[in-house]
């Protein structure tokens, strides 16, 4: 399914300094995955006109999964660009397990045909032989479709390199703070404004089809949680109660929102309001503070945090009436904001460990195990790529909020560099 | 004519080997634009968005002039909180007083009490503890006279702290609530 969303820009100068500005997420490996498959992409042919080098962009995405690791080309010693042309044993020589090659052609002024194959180099075997017809605009969503091929073929595991993250950017010192929400594609280019404010705004969260993003903006000074079509534009309140109003998270099927309310005496708790109707169902009724809803996958439960035991732990609800929340964290005093894997095998969440925040999993189909998978200090907001093979989440560096990555099984980390100001809160997007 | 021949064969091989063909898939560009209503961009949005809730202006609640704007300048504004906590520490009885003063003899003044937290642990979690701190103040100021229906509040969480920092001496600016006269 070819996601492409509508771009929605600023009125005004400001907007367009915003676009212009380069926003490539630079990745510093700072741990690596040892087993990582040795893969050449090899420039491809082009006719000289495509502002975007395919080859590169495809080398880019298969190095930041972890998975593989990327023949720089200035060792390539040649550039083939079609299986025929392939010396194979060079490139074994060279340590690779596979090559790719292709090439571009123009298609009149604006259009291009990039066709590549994949080879294995120890059985000179073709795994992959595709064309792509891509407009200029679009060859950057054709790079990344190739990648999502190449690595489905390898690994598995269905690419997710075609996707996009929204992010909350703050810039400006206080008192005088702006907020943007931003969505991007996945590898951090093509930044697109979709609202800003000069108050906070929290909480982005993807509708299961990728068109809408809900969140919570407090562009009245007061709380106000939004859903936003991003084709046009258009947003219209789902919540904006007295008191609270926070933390959407959508149904699998799109229909219900679940999110915190808040009673007159400031009481926190978990609803969920059907979309349709604006009927709403109060799910918890707890003097604690009970917030951060997530959907089970087959939409009958609910995971939310809640201080009802001290301090914050995470807990599993059942929608049906009389159902009784059950505890499932255990380890520590701080484990809060649960977000569930694509396949609900496992659970993402933030975990206070020796006065750090860290990302932590907890194995949600056998044991409860739970893996501690980040070093920082404030590791926080885990959000899963929809194929569950990468997580992103907030950190600090230097003073600074950025964004970064991490597998699931805690073995590739990478921190994604920017010149955003400060980043925040990433929600990674459906397919 | 051999580029178009060698595509032509690798499309068709293309075909035979994958085992479940593809057509060659068109990729189109974003569409345009369009601006978002109530945007910080647009005129209303950004009003809406930079300019004080309070109609009074700041300068008014600050400097206590007319009873909409709170008591005189002595009274305190803001209370500090330990970390992860909502009680009221001792040496700001004194701010809760001279307010539930204040407000028990203008009934019709409103005031907004704004709970806030430091940067640290989870954004929505931080909201709570924020409402928790807001809500105190205001079991407090009630007790001490206030009227519900003056009274509302509002947590900002870790999203609007008062000082940069990553440190304690930021952090304890922090963890406030800030008391907001207007209606």
């Amino acid at each position: 399914m070819n996601k492409v969303f509508s771009v929605l820009a600023l009125m005004g100068c400001l907007a367009f300094a915003q676009r212009s500005s380069p926003a490539e997420f630079v990745v510093e490996v700072t741990r690596g995955q040892d087993n990582a498959v040795p893969i050449a992409i090899v420039p491809f042919a082009d006719p000289g006109l495509a502002d975007v080098d395919v080859a590169q962009v495809v080398s880019n995405d298969l190095a930041r999964s972890g998975r593989f690791k990327a023949m720089d080309r200035k060792d390539m010693v040649e550039r083939p660009h079609t299986g025929a042309n392939i010396t194979y044993d060079d490139w074994r020589r060279l340590g690779n397990d596979y090559v790719v090659v292709g090439l571009m052609t123009a298609q009149g002024a604006d259009r291009y045909d990039i066709s590549f194959e994949l080879y294995n180099v120890l059985n000179h075997q073709r795994l992959l032989g595709f064309q792509i017809s891509a407009n200029r605009p679009g060859l950057r969503l054709a790079s990344h479709q190739i990648a999502d091929m190449i690595f489905d073929k390898i690994t598995g595991i269905r690419g997710a390199f075609a996707t996009r993250i929204a992010y909350v950017s703050v810039s400006g010192t206080l008192p005088n703070r702006s907020y943007r929400l931003i969505v991007a594609d996945a590898d951090g280019e093509n930044p697109h404004v979709v609202m800003q404010s000069n108050e906070p705004l929290m909480s982005p969260a993807w509708s299961p089809d990728g068109q809408s993003l809900a969140y919570v903006s407090f562009e009245h000074r007061l709380p106000t949680v939004y859903v936003q079509y991003l084709k046009t534009g258009e947003r219209h309140v789902v919540s904006a109660r007295a008191g609270v109003n926070q933390a959407p998270a959508w149904s699998p099927d799109g229909k219900k929102l679940a999110l915190t309310l808040s009673t007159r005496d400031g009481n926190l708790d978990v609803y969920v309001m059907d979309l349709a109707t604006d009927g709403l169902t109060r799910i918890t009724d707890d003097p604690a503070i009970d917030t951060e809803p997530q959907w089970s996958k087959d939409g009958q439960s609910l995971y939310f945090t809640s201080d009802r035991a001290g301090g914050p732990q995470i807990y599993k609800v059942g929608l049906q009436p009389g159902d009784r929340p059950r505890r499932l964290t255990f380890q520590g005093n701080y484990n809060a904001r649960p977000r569930i894997s694509p396949d609900e095998s496992q659970m993402a969440f933030v975990t206070q460990e020796e006065g750090a925040y860290r990302i932590a999993v907890m194995d949600l189909k056998g044991r409860g195990d739970v893996q501690v998978l980040t070093k920082g200090q404030f590791d926080v907001s885990p959000s899963y790529a929809p194929n569950g093979a990468m997580i992103i989440y907030a950190s600090r560096d230097r003073g600074r909020g950025v964004l970064a990555l991490v597998t699931p099984d805690g073995r590739v980390q990478e921190r994604l560099a920017s010149n955003e100001g400060e980043v925040q809160e990433p929600a990674w997007s459906p397919f | 004519m051999k580029k178009i021949v060698s595509i032509a064969c690798l499309f068709a091989a293309a075909a035979l080997l994958a085992g479940c063909p593809k057509k060659a898939t068109t990729v189109e560009p974003p569409s345009a634009g369009s601006q978002v209503p109530g945007a910080g961009g647009s005129t209303s949005g950004s009003e809406t968005g930079s300019t004080s809730t309070s109609p009074l202006g700041g300068d008014a609640s600050a400097q206590g002039g007319g009873p909409g704007g709170g008591p005189n300048a002595s009274v305190g504004r803001i209370i500090y909180f330990d970390f992860d906590k909502s009680d009221i520490r001792p040496e700001f009885t004194g701010v809760i007083t001279g307010n539930a003063q204040f407000l028990a003899a203008h009934p019709n003044v409103k005031l907004k009490l704004e709970g806030n937290t430091d940067e640290r642990g989870t954004r929505e979690y931080n909201i709570g503890l924020g409402e928790r701190r807001a809500q105190a103040v205001r079991r407090a100021l009630m007790l001490q006279g206030a009227s519900e229906n003056q009274l509302t509040t509002v947590s900002f969480g870790a999203e609007r702290p008062a000082v940069e920092g990553d440190d304690e001496a930021a952090w304890a600016k922090n963890r406030r609530v800030e008391l907001v006269y207007g209606p």
